[in-house]
């Protein structure tokens, strides 16, 4: 008891002296316990920082396109990368027949759910304005045929206005082309006749007739004078064609925030938010966007930023983007609007659209409320709206450009992956419209195309046999007479389905097995337990085996490509942060207590010459470390903590620019405090104290109890 | 008759420096009864402090024995000659040598923590007695760098004597100390040497401090040149 009683006391005074030779020395250990503890507010902050991402960023791609594992054809040249890799989208091998696979696939047990994939991109053609105007105009002549034309019809005047104003702006545009043109040239001669079409459209007699032949006419403004507007034509669209049905159920990040998903069955396309806003949105309203997020976020001010002003110029050079949507009633609206808004008595719409985005730092915040509260409700914002048609083209697998129609059903936001110029491009595509485009033959199809070619009499030649079979130069190629029957077209386009008409094909429903019966790329796997991703890969591995497939089984981060790897990157920045300053940490510590020995020698030997062990002196300086280490440690946790939770109190850290937001999934990052982030840092400290205090204690170990008899000369 | 505390036989101690031999002693037989209050004397150099360091067990002879209590130390290991050290000798310093961070109690309990066997109760007990008896009970809270000179030897006497070792060493105690102050402490040596019967062996070369002696050793180029009484010495 009592020796148990006097153990207690030793390291009792262990302590204490320990205690009182630190704050002897107060400058040494506050600058190594600052570095200790600035070690530990990193690895705190830090990791609770990383945790998070950690956290959002696998709630994101799990639940947006990465499920928890991904199947693909093991045959594939190029890994399977979600989001394209560095060099454009990987190509692989389809997956034959997607039923067999998700068959196998749910034999494995923990597998709840198998999605097929296929992410291409392609070409898409989304009209312009003019088109839009005359579809218009379209519906009324198609309304006044059928229901006899009405005395009054300002709407049906107000569209005719509104596409002979169009006219006269294209008009000038093209006049200011024509001034610096070579008159002589043939492009010219060319132009000419265009210019002449579109006199034709602003003058007068044109419209006075335009109601003896509607139809007439507006075929001659969608042939001759909408092709020389400019704008509108094609851009790029990224797209996994999918089982809407079961992708809805497998990715409830996968948010429809506008419109309405794809009705199960059925084909259509739900187009990404991030596409809609880089792509489709009238340009002016995305500037100002752009110019408002610059502003509140980045804290970047119009007068002392060549982008912002590059962008107001852009804006108010621009107009026409806006007032060729607008009729004139639109148009007489739209100027009372802002009259009244920007309190002017300007006439000119151009000039008073020009005014209204013409923005400075002080009037920007109230010009970009007037322009979404007055004029964007008189706009089309999108150049695509809910129910309208896109045509995407893409080249084929076979070789020929396929293109598909497909209604757009709404927009679709990948949660946590809105702003991710990588993840939230992404639209969403029923799986029959893509495998139309992607033109994959399978062996039924194949076999299909080998009976029409003999139905045809077409054959296989080999190039260096060509002319011989062509003109029957030589007579080594035999060319066995073949009975050529007559070619009946409208039978063979009725065969492949080419007359149902376009409503039908958008009517139809599919059942699930047509669904799941085709070609896909690549097979997302949802599982009961996310925990068990591991072993459950080499299982659905075997299990497609047994079936008859080779599939490659990865982990939704793997297939995650460049956009997980971010991930793993920042965690090696870190960990790599936190080793060098806990080895500058290691290094300081020795040094300091190096010296503190070697001016401790005579207190040490008197120790060791009045009965101390090696091993008490040992435990001394271990014990004058690991305390320094746990108490500034210590407080470095705290305000790691501190700091911590002052972020989430004032909101967290805000994403001001678009990898921010895509690493922070979302607006802002809260860090949460995780256990094992605090372990690790306290067994952290503890190590490096321990290795810190290795070498001094050794060298105080080595002190003989004979220099405590050496005196002070 | 019981057997002497210290017993050195034909014991010599060579120190290698550099490239030459220092021989600091040389054939030095020595036996030192218990009781004793015995000076060792000499010039600087003769080899005092290497014999008390050799008796002392902080050091080991490079031939010939010395026996501390009946214990040959040049047979112990490490560890059992500090635990000789701890439990039978209490050391003295010339600069004091106190733990500078401890108090003055801390400093004179020190050995009884390091020996562990004492209840705190009996320590505390133990530790007052001796502050007491050097005459610091009122300075126990202090710290060293607090007291004066003096006061910090009557500290280190307070310390050498806590666990009632039956042999003191004491290296050029005074040497520190204005005379009256050293005679303070000599006068405290031989008070806990009479009333304990501790046995006390300091190195001096100041004949006044010689004069307190029961025997003097006197020592010349490593050798034991003469070994007087108190009589002889005072008779000098």
């Amino acid at each position: 008891m009592s020796v148990v009683a006097s153990r207690v006391r030793q390291g009792r005074i262990l302590l204490q002296m320990a205690m009182r030779n630190l704050v002897a020395s107060r400058v040494r250990t506050l600058v190594v316990g600052g570095i200790v503890a600035l070690g530990v507010v990193i690895v705190v902050l830090g990791s609770s920082l990383l945790d998070s991402i950690d956290v959002g960023m696998t709630r994101s791609i799990q639940g947006s396109l990465g499920g928890h594992v991904q199947l693909y054809n093991a045959a594939s040249r190029d890994p399977l990368a979600l989001y394209g890799g560095t060099m454009g989208e990987s190509v692989l091998e389809p997956i034959d027949d997607f039923a067999r696979l998700k068959a196998a696939a749910l034999t494995v047990p923990g597998v709840k759910l198998v999605v097929p994939m296929g992410i291409d991109q392609a070409m898409v053609s989304m009209g312009n304005v003019f088109d839009v105007a005359l579809e218009r105009l379209r519906a009324d002549v198609r309304r006044r045929m059928e229901q006899g034309a009405p005395a009054d019809a300002p709407d049906y005047e107000a569209h005719k206005a509104h596409l002979r104003r169009m006219a006269t702006l294209l008009q000038q545009e093209l006049r200011a082309a024509r001034e610096i043109a070579d008159e002589t040239s043939g492009v010219y001669r060319d132009r000419k006749a265009d210019f002449d079409a579109l006199s034709t459209a602003v003058e007068g007699g044109f419209w006075e007739t335009f109601d003896a032949d509607p139809l007439g006419s507006l075929e001659f403004l969608e042939n001759r004078v909408a092709p020389l507007s400019l704008d509108g034509g094609f851009t790029f669209i990224r797209y996994v064609g999918t089982d809407p049905e079961a992708f809805q159920k497998a990715f409830p990040g996968a948010q429809v925030v506008e419109g309405s998903p794809i009705p199960p069955g059925q084909r259509g396309a739900l187009l990404g938010k991030l596409y809609a806003e880089e792509w489709l949105k009238l340009r002016a309203a995305r500037r100002l966007d752009k110019i408002k997020e610059a502003r509140d976020l980045n804290g970047r001010r119009i007068a002392k930023d060549e982008e912002l002003q590059r962008w107001v110029k852009e804006n108010t050079g621009q107009t026409r983007d806006i007032l060729l949507q607008l009729d004139p009633v639109r148009t007489r609206e739209a100027v009372r609007r802002l009259q009244a808004a920007l309190g002017t008595k300007e006439e000119d719409p151009g000039k008073i659209v020009a005014a209204l985005l013409d923005t400075n730092d002080d009037n920007f915040d109230a010009r970009y409320r007037i322009f979404y509260v007055e004029l964007a409700p008189l706009l089309q914002l999108y150049s695509v709206k809910v129910g309208d048609f896109i045509t995407i083209k893409a080249p084929s697998r076979s070789g020929y450009v396929s293109s598909v129609n497909v209604p757009i059903h709404g927009f679709v936001e990948f949660r946590g992956l809105e702003r991710s110029a990588l993840a939230g491009m992404m639209s969403v595509l029923d799986i029959h419209s893509w495998r139309d485009l992607y033109g994959y033959m399978t062996p039924e199809r194949a076999a299909e195309v080998r009976r029409l070619k003999e139905r045809a009499g077409a054959r296989t030649v080999a190039r260096e046999d060509a002319e011989a079979a062509l003109f029957g130069g030589g007579a080594e190629v035999p060319v066995e007479p073949v009975a050529v029957k007559p070619f009946d077209e409208a039978a063979l386009l009725l065969a492949g389905g080419g007359r149902q008409s376009r409503e039908d094909l958008f009517r139809r429903r599919y059942t699930q097995a047509e669904t799941d019966t085709g070609v896909a790329l690549n097979a997302a796997v949802i599982l009961d337990d996310p925990r068990r991703i591991g072993e459950t890969m080499p299982k659905l591995v075997e299990a497609a085996a047994r079936a008859g497939m080779k599939v490659k089984a990865v982990t939704w981060l793997e297939a995650s490509g460049i956009v997980g790897q971010s991930m793993g990157l920042l965690r090696m920045v870190l960990y790599l942060a936190v080793l060098i300053i806990f080895a500058v940490a290691l290094v300081i510590i020795n040094n300091a207590m190096v010296m503190a020995t070697l001016q401790r020698v005579k207190e040490i030997g008197t120790m060791r010459a009045i009965g101390a062990q090696r091993r008490f002196v040992l435990v001394l300086v271990v014990v004058e470390v690991v305390t320094t280490g746990l108490v500034f440690g210590g407080l470095g946790a705290a305000l790691g903590i501190a700091i911590v939770h002052a972020i989430g109190w004032t909101g967290g850290i805000a994403a001001t620019n678009d990898t921010m937001y895509f690493l922070f999934s979302g607006p802002a990052l809260i860090p949460r405090l995780g256990t094992a982030s605090l372990v690790t840092s306290v067994a952290i400290v503890f190590l490096v104290s321990i290795l810190s205090a290795l070498y001094p204690a050794v060298l105080a170990m080595r002190v003989t109890p004979l220099e405590a008899m050496q005196s002070d000369e | 008759m019981p057997e002497p505390i210290v017993e050195a036989v034909d014991v010599a101690k060579v120190y290698q420096l550099g490239k030459t031999q220092v021989h600091a002693l040389r054939h030095v037989d020595l036996v030192v009864e218990r009781g004793e209050f015995l000076s060792i004397a000499g010039p600087s150099g003769s080899g005092k402090t290497t014999l008390l360091n050799l008796i002392g067990g902080v050091d080991v002879p490079s031939s010939g024995t010395v026996r501390v209590d009946g214990e040959d130390t040049s047979k112990l290991t490490e560890r059992a000659l500090t635990r000789l050290r701890l439990d039978h000798i209490g050391f003295i310093f010339q600069t004091f040598n106190l733990v500078a961070v401890l108090t003055v109690f801390q400093n004179v309990e020190f050995p009884l923590l390091l020996q562990g066997r004492m209840s705190s109760d009996d320590r505390r007990r133990r530790v007052n007695a001796l502050l007491e008896a050097v005459g610091l009970a009122d300075h126990a809270r202090h710290r060293p760098s607090e007291l004066s000179g003096g006061q910090r030897q009557r500290v280190a006497v307070a310390r050498a004597l806590v666990a009632n070792p039956p042999l003191v060493l004491a290296d050029e105690p005074t040497a520190n100390l204005d005379s009256v102050t050293g005679g303070h402490i000599i006068d405290l040596m031989r008070e806990m040497n009479r009333r304990d019967g501790t046995t006390f062996i300091f190195s001096t070369h100041d004949p006044k401090v010689m004069s307190h002696a029961s025997a003097i050793v006197r020592l010349e180029d490593g050798r034991v040149v003469g070994r007087e009484t108190a009589q002889g010495a005072e008779a000098r």
